[in-house]
């Protein structure tokens, strides 16, 4: 019961983290482009702000356009749930695993894309269409990278996974470099960041995400402002958990628990510093180029998954 | 009171049906009431007799005073065949539960020419899938196989004013007729070594490798073709949209699962020893099912046509869990294999489920508003809020989102496919890994599809004054949608007492007690062990129900707090209809990407002005995405066959005098042999 107490606390701690992280990497970005940085949690003031705003509603839109913005939020909120944050053994990884993160994170879009196309205008139909193609595409990367992982540790439920490679120690795994550099382009592509999507364009030709969210507001718009950023989180948080777990509590103390907490955020610090460098000196990408982009990625997974066949088993 | 009198209540219900059918021309509602009830009590015994079966695993067999004089009918209900008839009797219901207020607007728009033969047709259909399964020896199997083909073929063609139904319906009739020789010929090798056409016979066979890879061969190219596997599915994107909607319905959600049994029925339970090169054979294949049927799927603007093709992916899957299987029970691991199964026979349930909801929508659009074509829907969800709700459900399912139905098998065949460390062979610890990223791309493409599919006809403006004025359909077609779609929550929910009752057929077929994937009890869903894989349907339904409604209930915005605006137009004025994305500009990019799976003829026309170079005055843009199997696979083979059609002719003159010799030759040649 403690356990699902910590987990249902850990989830919260995520949730309500996710802006401040978001806020971090705008200030990062700031700082790298010489611009003046606004405040760590004005993300905060932000959605504080639409959630008080009152909602414009297009004259056409229908009920699943107002439902959207609820069910992206909650399958976020459950993808957040099944990751293990701060404490490594985590009751929820058993609830659903990373097959399960993935379809959490394709229900969230699947939904966003019909939301896209409920008020019947070009953009909306525009920006389901390019986000469907860009998220078909970066699925079997995304999954072909955590299978690299579970075929090593044997497992797919995160805590597992975390605790395996705790376990393993300092062990340079070649596919796991792979993977990781896999899964780091596959996080770039589907968070909307740039050479992709660019999270803070409003030309209207190149959105992708914005274009499908353009008509929403107040209350709306912030729920899925604040998915947005929650979801970018669980791809960091993945990836420094899985591939380097290390400082993660795997006791329930008060000491291992402070650790655990230090060392996500530093190294979501970290990550985030290598986010901001990456888009400063990549430039947007037309669209038929993210094809590519993303056939690359999946090479990198693939040889991933090849060279754990091939070096890492025996027979 | 046993399982096989429930079923052959079924049976009797069935050809009852059709007999009574045959008066359906004078008393129209006969048809709509009478016939219909009985189908739907068929379909409902099926259900029972079924279930009963799964649940008790009993084994019940039979002969019939039908048949040869030295060969009686054998029929048999086993958990494997009750498994099939739960499938069959479960959409065999729904679907007579929505055919009566389909079937009164049908006859009254498409001015239908015999009632009665729809009614025979539809009945002798059921009864020949239902006897499919309860045959127990060849004979009887390849009767009631042909029954289902041929009254399938007039299903096909009964709307036979229009030209494409008839080509439909004649490449229909060829294909299943090739495929049903191949079958033939399988069972022709099993009878030959075991000595008899019983199954019985046929499973005490011994088989020398060579041959049983010959019989396997036989019958997965007769099943394939019958299941529409690449490349033998030609026909299917052309006879299912043919047909009435509720037909279509239960072609793709229950017939293609009948070639589903006798595949699994012939390699499982007769043929037996199980080499991995048929395994590898079926995964390779259920592979390109997949990927190949979504992206034929992407391109289509027709909404039957569409299914039909998603169809083609979901055998694909199928067959990729049969693979799978097959490939583990071949390399030692009959543990894994059973996951495998387990997890195709789920699927097989789970499509039939949500096809048969997708095609009954379907059929609800176009009985509401005549159109088939996506391009011409539109804002359908404000004129038919509640088929609305229950396609959305369909769409969910099928792209395999949790927390529904098509979500579980998909997770259970990805559960299948990592357990391929356990394989001594380099070379297939590498191919599985590959055919499980298809499958997750496959599964992504299918999202985009249904996102295309939903978004453009139920959502946005309407595209057409028809589609505008389109209305809610009847109670009758409403329940069995409704029915449909709640048993795919329940399905994608509860998964494991369902599992828990197939558990029954691998332990028939295979004869091992596989560790439950049920053992954490009804929450836990953990095919291998809990370390490896866990799933736990019902929390995440909870878990969804409960962060939906709690966010809902805080932060629901109240009338009072919304105002109504125009969307965003750019400044440019009024925003129009024809100003939506259409299906096909939704398919562009991934059109784009995958160009080189079609053969793709665009063509774009532009007639400028005069003296202003720059401004076009009008665009002519044709698009036509073919199907590549076409020329590079069928027509090849229709010119050989015509080819050689033409050389034999060479021997007929048409002069009698010729063909007199022709005999009179012929028969001393045979007095020769036969001397």
């Amino acid at each position: 019961m403690t356990a699902w107490l910590l987990g249902v606390l850990q989830t919260l701690l995520f949730v309500v983290s996710a802006p401040l992280l978001a806020g971090w990497i705008k200030r990062v970005k700031c700082h790298m482009q010489n611009r003046a940085a606004p405040a760590l949690w004005q993300p905060y003031r932000d959605l504080a702000k639409l959630l008080r705003k009152r909602v414009v509603l297009a004259e056409h839109a229908s009920w699943v356009f107002r439902a959207t913005p609820f069910i992206v939020f909650g399958a976020t909120i459950l993808a957040a749930a099944v990751v293990p944050l701060v404490l490594a053994q985590h009751p929820a990884a058993a609830v659903a695993d990373v097959i399960v993160l993935v379809g959490f994170l394709a229900l969230a879009r699947f939904f966003t894309a019909l939301a896209g196309m409920d008020i019947g205008t070009a953009f909306g139909g525009m920006g389901s269409s390019r986000e469907m193609m860009i998220g078909a595409l970066a699925e079997p990367v995304m999954l072909m990278a955590v299978f690299t992982l579970s075929m090593t540790a044997s497992t797919t439920n995160l805590s597992e996974a975390v605790g395996y490679t705790l376990n393993g120690g300092l062990v340079l795994r070649p596919s796991f470099v792979f993977a990781l550099l896999g899964l780091m382009m596959v996080a770039v592509a589907e968070t909307g960041r740039i050479p992709v999507d660019n999270p803070a364009t409003h030309l209207e030709l190149t959105m992708v995400h914005e274009a499908m969210i353009l008509e929403y507001s107040g209350r709306h718009l912030a729920l899925i402002e604040w998915a947005a950023q929650i979801k970018l989180m669980v791809y960091m948080v993945l990836i420094a958990n899985i591939f380097l777990p290390w400082g993660i509590a795997t006791e329930l103390t008060a000491q291992a628990a402070a650790l655990g907490v230090t060392a996500i955020g530093a190294k979501l610090a970290l990550l985030g510093v290598l986010l901001i460098l990456w888009e400063t000196v990549m430039a947007k990408m037309r669209l038929f180029r993210v094809p590519q982009f993303l056939g690359f990625a999946f090479l990198l997974s693939l040889l991933g998954m090849l060279t754990h066949v091939v070096l890492e088993t025996g027979g | 009171m046993s399982p096989l009198s429930l079923a052959y209540l079924a049976l009797a219900c069935a050809l009852a049906s059709g007999v009574l059918s045959l008066g359906a021309d004078r008393y129209a509602s006969l048809l709509r009431y009478g016939s219909t009830i009985l189908l739907g009590a068929a379909g409902l015994a099926a259900v029972g007799a079924g279930g009963w079966s799964l649940l008790h695993e009993s084994r019940h067999a039979d002969q019939l005073l039908l048949g040869l004089p030295w060969l009686k009918w054998h029929v048999r209900l086993d958990p494997l065949s009750g498994f099939f008839f739960v499938v069959v009797g479960l959409l065999v219901a729904a679907v007579s539960l929505y055919a009566p207020g389909y079937l009164r607007e049908f006859a009254h728009r498409q001015n239908i020419h015999s009632r009665a033969a729809l009614g025979v047709a539809t009945a002798l259909f059921v009864l020949g899938m239902l006897l499919v399964l309860l045959a127990d020896d060849a004979f009887v199997f390849m009767i009631a196989w042909e029954l289902m083909s041929v009254s399938s073929y007039f299903l096909v063609a009964y709307q036979h004013q229009h030209a494409p139904n008839r080509r439909a319906a004649f490449l229909y009739l060829l294909m299943a007729h090739v495929g049903g020789l191949a079958i033939l010929l399988g069972f022709g090798v099993l009878a030959a070594f075991g000595g008899g056409f019983t199954f019985e016979a046929m499973r005490a066979a011994n088989l020398s490798a060579a041959w049983a890879s010959i019989a396997f061969a036989l019958v997965f190219f007769g099943f394939g073709m019958k299941a529409g596997m690449v490349p033998l599915h030609a026909w299917l994107p052309e006879a299912h949209p043919a047909a009435p909607s509720h037909i279509s319905a239960l072609m793709s959600g229950v017939m293609l699962k009948v070639a589903i049994y006798g595949l699994v029925r012939l390699t499982y339970d007769l043929i037996g020893d199980i080499q991995w090169q048929w395994g590898v054979a079926v995964l390779v294949l259920g592979t390109a099912s997949t990927l190949l049927g979504v992206l034929y799927a992407l391109m289509q603007h027709d909404l039957k046509r569409l299914l039909a093709y998603h169809s083609v992916e979901n055998i694909g899957i199928i067959l990729m869990g049969l693979g799978l299987s097959m490939i583990f029970i071949s390399n030692g691991k009959p543990v894994l294999g059973v996951l495998g199964l387990v997890a195709a026979l789920y699927h097989t349930l789970n499509h039939a489920l949500f096809k048969g909801l997708l095609f009954l929508g379907a059929g609800a659009v176009a009985h509401a508003c005549g159109e088939n074509d996506l391009n011409n829907m539109g804002g359908l969800i404000r004129r038919m809020p509640q088929t609305a709700v229950f396609f959305l459900v369909g769409c969910l399912a099928i792209s395999g989102l949790p927390p529904l139905n098509g979500f579980v098998s998909e997770w259970l065949t990805f559960q299948t496919a990592l357990q391929a460390p356990a394989l001594a062979s380099g070379v297939l610890r590498a191919l599985i890994p590959i055919a499980a990223a298809v499958l997750a791309l496959s599964a992504a493409l299918a999202a985009a599809c249904f996102v295309k599919v939903y978004g453009v006809a139920f959502l946005g403006q309407p595209r057409g004054r028809r589609v505008g004025h389109a209305h809610e359909v009847d109670i009758g077609m409403r329940a069995a949608m409704g029915l449909l779609a709640l048993l795919c929550l329940v399905f994608g929910v509860l998964p494991t007492f369902f599992i828990d009752a197939i558990d029954g057929i691998p332990r028939m077929l295979l004869g091992i007690t596989p560790p439950s994937a049920t053992a954490g009890g009804w929450l836990w869903l953990t095919p291998v062990s809990p370390r490896v894989a866990s799933y736990s349907a019902p929390l995440v339904f909870a878990g969804v129900v409960l962060i939906g409604g709690l966010v809902f209930l805080l932060l629901r915005v109240r009338r009072k707090n919304i105002r109504r605006g125009y969307p965003w137009d750019c400044g440019f004025g009024a925003l129009n209809a024809r100003m939506q994305y259409t299906a096909t500009s939704f398919s562009m990019p991934i059109r784009r990407v995958f160009a080189p799976v079609w053969d793709i003829e665009e063509e774009i026309e532009e007639t400028k002005h005069a003296n202003q170079p720059f401004r076009p005055a009008a665009i002519r843009h044709q698009l036509h995405v073919q199907d590549k199997s076409w020329p590079r696979l069928y027509e090849p083979i229709g010119r050989l066959v015509l080819a050689a059609a033409r050389r034999i002719g060479l021997i007929q003159t048409g002069s009698i005098h010729t063909y007199l010799a022709y005999s009179f030759f012929t028969l001393l040649l045979l007095l020769w042999v036969v001397t």
